[in-house]
């Protein structure tokens, strides 16, 4: 019987960890990535010539992400690694890949899905001005390039990496402005039983606050945001506009604004699987359905990392593994020496718990995003407002997200949803009066990122299948 | 339950539903429409947007004609744009085979009043640069173009409604009986509807109705293979096809004036009438890619950012069913389109609604009677 064919789909904590498991059971799988380099965001490596050290970089994670690399350093050819390489579609039991101009069929018995995930934005009015950036770019400006996104920035959004990324760009010695949170005073306390599932990562996140009270940076929470606001030539950011108390305007002065609620799942691949998804009320987004090990709906499709649950990049690394140990075992293949599901299962839903806690110490504004201004640019791949999209459901009756994208455009551009989806389906539910939940979720659709035309397939078989 | 009555009774909400509903309300008749899901989202949502008279069945021209007219005056008859756009249509040919067929098809087309213009390589590609060398010649239909295919079905809709039709939308039919000289509908929501005349515009799914009403017809169902590119600036005015009997080289595209490239074709993909829509076959897009750059070379500089499929319904002889019943009064039919019903899209609602009104119409459609099968 010739070998299984497993593809994992990303190289960051969760395919890291996936991938080493495969190997060690005597597989060879194949890992294909879109960074130039394993590590995934999280983890994300400096260019070459780049030389500061993983302390600098990764603060207190620097050993977990340099065991997290030298474990893919040293996979070496126990795997098949394809980086800088999109998986663009699943069709036949088969993982479609391009790097530059070569496109290929991968068929698999099993795929492993690990794709991450990226920020949860609003688009706020200004949200699309130079000088605006998503929390997760901000940090990427930083760990990639050394460089920050301004000289004086403002941090506006809710969640961990809010306050992770403000007390990265203190240390590296950016100015910031002020840290923004538009989490209520009092959620913290919500969220607080079931966050000290995790009490060390709860010091951590302590600490981390007290580090940027030190520094003298103005932290806000409650914060209600207005606008992004830009200059006089309109051309970059100048500030942020938040509402005071009074009714009135309080504007913070900044030349960049790093903005993020929290993280949304990239979860396009196991939607053109075919997996199921379920609406999770915690997050307020839809999510695939998977059970404690990583299985989704479709067969022989596995789900791993924050691409199925936003865990974290340690919840990753245990939830890459549990997937692998599933692929095994369903492929009838006996599990590496030393491997306790039971415990890792354990361990994954004390994180989850810590998970469901955020989400009330950190909730997603839905109210302030049903509630943005009409002229608010919302999809702005396709530069469709708030509106426009109202207007497809109060004036051309769309009752749900796809149909309002197929009247109004919202969604239908190059980040195909990405970043405007789970706040266009608040609009979109808001302007019909019913649940989140009924707005539905826009159909993904492939390619998952824009696919050259250039693209030529090097496989005359794949040509053949069309006949 | 009176309020479920009607003079007509259509079944299917594509856009040859909604356009009859509307010109069956310019007529002055009372009409309610049951769709399943919403307006226009198979086959008449998903298409390639194309308002092509060119290389159509030339019986089909004056329906084409006529349609063509109704286009024009869209916003006007709608109050709504449904992105129109008379841009022109242009085949290109790549053998001196095709080159024939497109002359001939020319001559044949001239007498129903549409006039094609053919030109050599080298005087297509002058007025047109973009053309890859590889074209051979090229015929040119100037008053062509194409449409929004998102929008057109649910403004015909819209605009019925406003004028007083019914648009149910949700309404799924389980039950067709005759009873009393008319037609009585039962929907899944328990609701009776009656009407003394029912027209079937059901698409993919109009042969299973057909054949549940007595007159089983011929038809396979496909799933066409579309894609679109990034937004570049606005360049290529026509419509693209090819003249070709080859499969695989069947490509059509379009641009869209925000610049988006529509293009599909090269083959189709399988459909089914009780299953959602499948997705676009990935290996036809890099095939499609193969073509794009070969009809275009520029082409081959922009990314795609989506694609998608869905159902059309094609009847084993390419010609759809559009007329009276050949076997009960009062049942009309219009559906089986063979992935070319969105231009007569808007004729087929005015003559089916004139065909009803009035017994007759004036717009020859003989050719596309049920009664061919029989």
């Amino acid at each position: 019987m010739a070998a299984p064919r497993v593809i994992v789909v990303g190289a960051g904590p969760a395919g890291t960890r996936a991938a080493e498991l495969l190997a060690a059971a005597g597989l060879r799988p194949t890992v294909v990535d879109e960074g130039r380099a394993s590590g995934g965001q999280i983890y994300r490596r400096q260019p070459p010539g780049f030389r500061r050290d993983a302390r600098t970089l990764y603060g207190t994670e620097a050993g977990r992400a340099t065991a997290l690399h030298a474990t893919f350093d040293g996979l070496g050819l126990a795997i098949d690694y394809l980086p800088e390489t999109l998986a663009w579609n699943i069709h036949g039991g088969a993982l479609y890949v391009q790097r530059e101009e070569r496109a290929r069929r991968l068929p698999f018995d099993a795929l492993l899905i690990a794709t991450g995930a990226t920020d949860r934005m609003i688009p706020l009015p200004g949200w699309t001005l130079p000088g605006a950036f998503s929390l997760g770019a901000a940090q990427i400006a930083l760990k990639a390039q050394a460089c920050a996104i301004g000289s004086r920035v403002v941090f506006l959004g809710t969640g961990p990496l809010l306050y992770l990324v403000a007390s990265q760009y203190v240390k590296a010695g950016a100015q910031v402005a002020a840290v923004l949170d538009t989490a209520p005073p009092g959620a913290r306390w919500k969220g607080l039983p079931l966050m000290a599932a995790r009490p060390a990562l709860l010091a951590k996140g302590a600490v981390l606050i007290a580090q940027l009270m030190r520094a003298g940076v103005t932290m806000r929470r409650g914060v209600v945001p207005r606008r992004v606001l830009a200059d006089a030539a309109g051309t970059r950011v100048a500030g942020v506009a938040i509402a005071t108390p009074d009714g009135g305007e309080e504007v913070i002065a900044c030349d960049a604004v790093g903005m993020g609620w929290h993280l949304r799942a990239e979860s396009q691949l196991a939607d053109l699987a075919g997996c199921a998804f379920d609406f999770d009320a915690d997050s307020r987004q839809w999510l695939p359905r998977a059970d404690e090990d990583g299985r989704a709906s479709a067969p022989g499709i596995y789900l791993a990392g924050d691409s199925a649950r936003i865990l974290g990049a340690d919840g990753a690394e245990i939830a890459g593994r549990l997937a692998a140990l599933a692929v095994l075992k369903d492929l009838g293949l006996p599990a590496p020496p030393g491997q306790d599901v039971a415990a890792l299962r354990r361990q994954r839903q004390v994180m989850d718990r810590f998970r469901r806690g955020l989400a009330l110490a950190f909730p997603w504004p839905a109210g302030l995003v049903a509630s943005l201004p009409d002229e608010t640019l919302v999809c702005r791949c396709e530069a469709i407002t708030a509106g426009a999209l109202r207007q497809s459901v109060t004036e051309l009756d769309a009752p749900e997200m796809n149909r309002a994208k197929a009247f109004s455009r919202t969604g239908m551009g190059r980040c195909q949803g990405r970043f405007c989806g789970i706040a266009g389906a608040e609009i979109v539910a808001a302007a019909r009066g019913v649940p989140v939940e009924a707005a539905g979720r826009l159909r993904g659709q492939a390619p998952v990122k824009p696919l050259p035309v250039a693209a030529m397939a090097d496989d005359a078989s794949t040509l053949e299948a069309t006949r | 339950m009176s309020e479920n009555r009607a003079d007509v009774l259509i079944l299917g909400g594509g856009l040859m539903g909604a356009a009859t509903a509307f010109f069956l309300r310019q007529r002055g008749l009372s009409v309610i429409l049951l769709e399943r899901r919403l307006v226009g989202q198979q086959a008449s949502g998903i298409n390639f947007g194309n308002v092509r008279r060119q290389g159509r069945f030339l019986p089909q021209l004056p329906l084409a004609n006529r349609s063509r007219a109704i286009w024009g005056r869209l916003p006007e008859l709608l109050g709504e744009d449904v992105e129109f756009l008379p841009s022109g249509h242009l085949r290109v040919a790549y053998t001196p085979e095709a080159v024939a067929t497109m002359e001939s098809y020319r001559d044949g087309a001239r007498p129903y009043g549409l006039d094609l213009e053919l030109l050599s390589g080298n005087a297509v590609r002058d007025r047109f640069p973009w053309l890859s060398p590889e074209v051979m010649a090229g015929s040119y239909s100037p008053h062509d173009g194409h449409a929004n295919p998102r929008l057109a079905a649910p403004a015909f809709a819209r605009a019925a409604r406003r004028a007083g039709a019914r648009i149910e939308e949700g309404a799924e039919v389980l039950h067709i009986e005759h009873e009393g000289g008319g037609y009585r509908l039962d929907t899944a929501d328990g609701r009776v509807w009656r009407a003394p005349v029912l027209q079937v515009s059901a698409g993919a799914w109009g042969g299973r109705i057909a054949a549940r009403l007595g007159e089983p017809v011929p038809m396979v169902v496909r799933g066409p293979q579309m894609g679109v590119t990034e937004a570049v600036p606005y360049a290529l005015l026509p419509v693209l096809g090819v003249t070709t009997k080859e499969i695989r080289e069947v490509l059509y595209l379009r641009q869209v004036k925000r610049g988006n490239i529509v293009f599909g074709g090269t083959g189709h993909g399988p459909a089914e009438l009780d299953a959602p829509p499948h997705r676009a076959n990935p290996d036809i897009t890099l095939h499609q890619f193969t073509q794009l750059r070969r009809m275009v070379p520029a082409l081959g500089a922009l990314r795609i950012i989506r694609t998608w499929s869905g159902i059309e319904g094609y009847m084993h002889d390419e010609i759809p069913v559009m007329g009276p019943s050949a076997k009960w009064p009062g049942l009309f039919y219009a559906f089986g389109f063979c992935g070319a019903g969105f231009q007569i899209g808007p004729g087929v609602g005015d003559v089916m609604a004139e065909l009803i009104a009035t017994g007759s119409t004036t717009t020859p459609i003989e050719p596309f009677h049920i009664g061919r099968f029989a």
